[in-house]
């Protein structure tokens, strides 16, 4: 059997014995990535917002910065967070490396430009548009930011699943954080890393078929919200 | 508001589940050949079974692994070189090193086996072969146990394989289960340590072609980091580790461990 017919077997039957350390890996996944997402979401919208209305010096720096780190690769925000949480890192008292925390900070690290900048990007777009009526109102940037983030709500909704695909997707930062330790901190990047390396190509393909449909599910179900609150919501 | 404080409950709870699971566990800095040949699977159940501590093992190369320990990142260290090793405990980083087990590295390569070196007992006079015919060989290329003895074998051959990299010479720069691969694809000669070998399942067109050499041998030893430079070591905890590891309970269960009827490691504990 070649081995993609094979991982599609595989995947079928990993799902349907609901294999239960899956299950934890898939929850562990989605925890970490969902989490760093959520954060990022709180910390860089109002960042990207705020680059966008505002003129402050270094403004055009911080923009080219946000947008340079967009491709920022996950091994370096991986290290960077290391060296930070390592035992002889100026953080390393706290004991977090190695733990589901350090790996929600270092994805949140590497995310965050990707919320910041394409946040910036929508409410710039919306700020322009609507810039003169908000005025003749009396909203200055400070007034119209709230509004301009609610009004922008369904693009901003692509900018975050854009920053939680990059989270769910990469293996550079969690394996170093993380360390793939099983049953603690093993996802379904460094599970498929590993079984890569264990020469099951098979079995690691199946996982990436499941890590996959779950990216699809939870892309689906935020298309579906959204659809309902557009129909429901106005706009 | 209510996002925010729904995202510092879950960091909170993540903290919360990180800790929680942290009274009773060590961090053990190990090598991918103990963790990918499936021995840690198979061992460390019985430990924790019998002391309640659970072992956290981050499975990198040897190089590497070492470089966490230092960094005090880890508990107690696990890994397969000897010159290495000993550094560690002379530079005051490590506690006492304890022979474990020990297997040994075979030299695998294509089935066909273009250069001709099957069976033959000097692994140098292979590898000179090798060299001579610029057959293609995967080096692991990452500080690890296996790619230093590999580099012994090299040094033993009388060959400098710098000027050759990136021609015949193919520095993978990654894992055992990598280079393996690359060398399955690439139908490549390379180095591995016989666990990893025995275990891995994409071996393709590869065979075992050389082995029993007495440079091949290939020994590990466990270490407690020392809690004199980092105190935070848990000590007792990763002492029990250790003396279970070289008990004759902790011996059994190294010996028991087979994939398809072979042993893949023979303990050694003094």
């Amino acid at each position: 059997m070649s081995p993609l017919v094979e991982a599609l077997w595989q995947a079928a039957a990993l799902i349907l014995h609901a294999d239960s350390d899956l299950a934890e890996i898939v929850g562990l996944s989605l925890a970490v990535s969902l989490g760093a997402t959520a954060l990022a979401a709180l910390v860089g919208m109002p960042i990207g917002a705020m680059a966008a209305l505002f003129r402050f010096p270094g403004r055009r720096a911080l923009v080219v910065l946000l947008d340079a780190l967009m491709g920022l690769p996950p091994v370096v925000a991986g290290l960077f967070v290391y060296l930070i949480l390592s035992r002889s890192g100026p953080l390393g008292f706290l004991g977090l490396l190695y733990s589901p925390l350090a790996m929600v900070i270092a994805q949140f690290i590497l995310i965050l430009p990707i919320v910041a900048a394409l946040s910036r990007q929508v409410v710039e777009d919306h700020w322009r548009e609507y810039e003169e009526q908000l005025r003749s109102l009396g909203a200055g940037p400070g007034r119209a930011l709230p509004t301009l983030l609610w009004d922008g709500r369904f693009s901003l909704f692509t900018v975050v699943l854009a920053g939680f695909g990059r989270a769910i997707a990469e293996v550079g930062a969690v394996m170093i954080v993380g360390g793939n330790i099983a049953h603690v901190t093993r996802t379904m990047t460094t599970t498929i890393a590993l079984e890569v390396n264990k020469g099951q190509l098979a079995l690691a393909m199946a996982l990436g078929i499941i890590l996959i449909a779950l990216a699809v599910s939870v892309n689906g179900s935020v298309h579906a919200a959204k659809h309902v609150a557009q129909r429901w919501g106005g706009q | 508001m209510r996002r925010l404080a729904a995202a510092f409950a879950f960091a909170a709870s993540l903290a919360a589940v990180s800790t929680l699971a942290a009274d009773k566990f060590i961090t053990v800095s190990s090598t991918t050949s103990t963790e990918d040949s499936g021995l840690f699977g198979s061992i460390l159940p019985k430990f924790t079974a019998k002391t309640g501590i659970e072992v956290r093992v981050v499975a990198l190369g040897t190089g590497k692994a070492i470089e966490v320990a230092k960094r005090g990142d880890a508990d107690v260290l696990f890994v397969h070189h000897r010159p290495s090793e000993d550094k560690f405990v002379a530079d005051g980083f490590g506690v006492k090193r304890h022979d474990v087990m020990y297997n040994d590295f075979v030299v695998v390569g294509p089935k066909s086996d273009p250069v001709g070196i099957r069976g033959m007992k000097s692994a140098a006079d292979a590898f000179k072969k090798i060299a001579a015919a610029k057959a293609p060989f995967a080096s692991r290329g990452d500080k690890s146990g296996t790619h230093m003895a590999e580099l012994a074998v090299w040094k033993a051959a009388g060959v400098d394989v710098a000027p050759a990299s990136g021609t015949w010479y193919r520095d993978t720069g990654s894992g055992m289960g990598p280079t393996l691969n690359t060398a399955s694809g690439m139908n490549a000669y390379t180095v591995a340590d016989r666990g990893t070998w025995i275990s891995f399942k994409n071996k393709g067109e590869l065979e075992l072609l050389v082995e029993g050499d007495a440079v091949l041998f290939n020994p590990y030893g466990v270490m407690l980091v020392n809690p004199v430079k980092h105190p935070h070591v848990k000590a007792e905890m990763g002492q029990a580790f250790i003396d279970w590891l070289v008990s004759s309970e902790g011996q059994k269960a190294i010996a028991d461990f087979k994939i398809e009827g072979q042993q893949l490691f023979m303990p050694n504990a003094k």
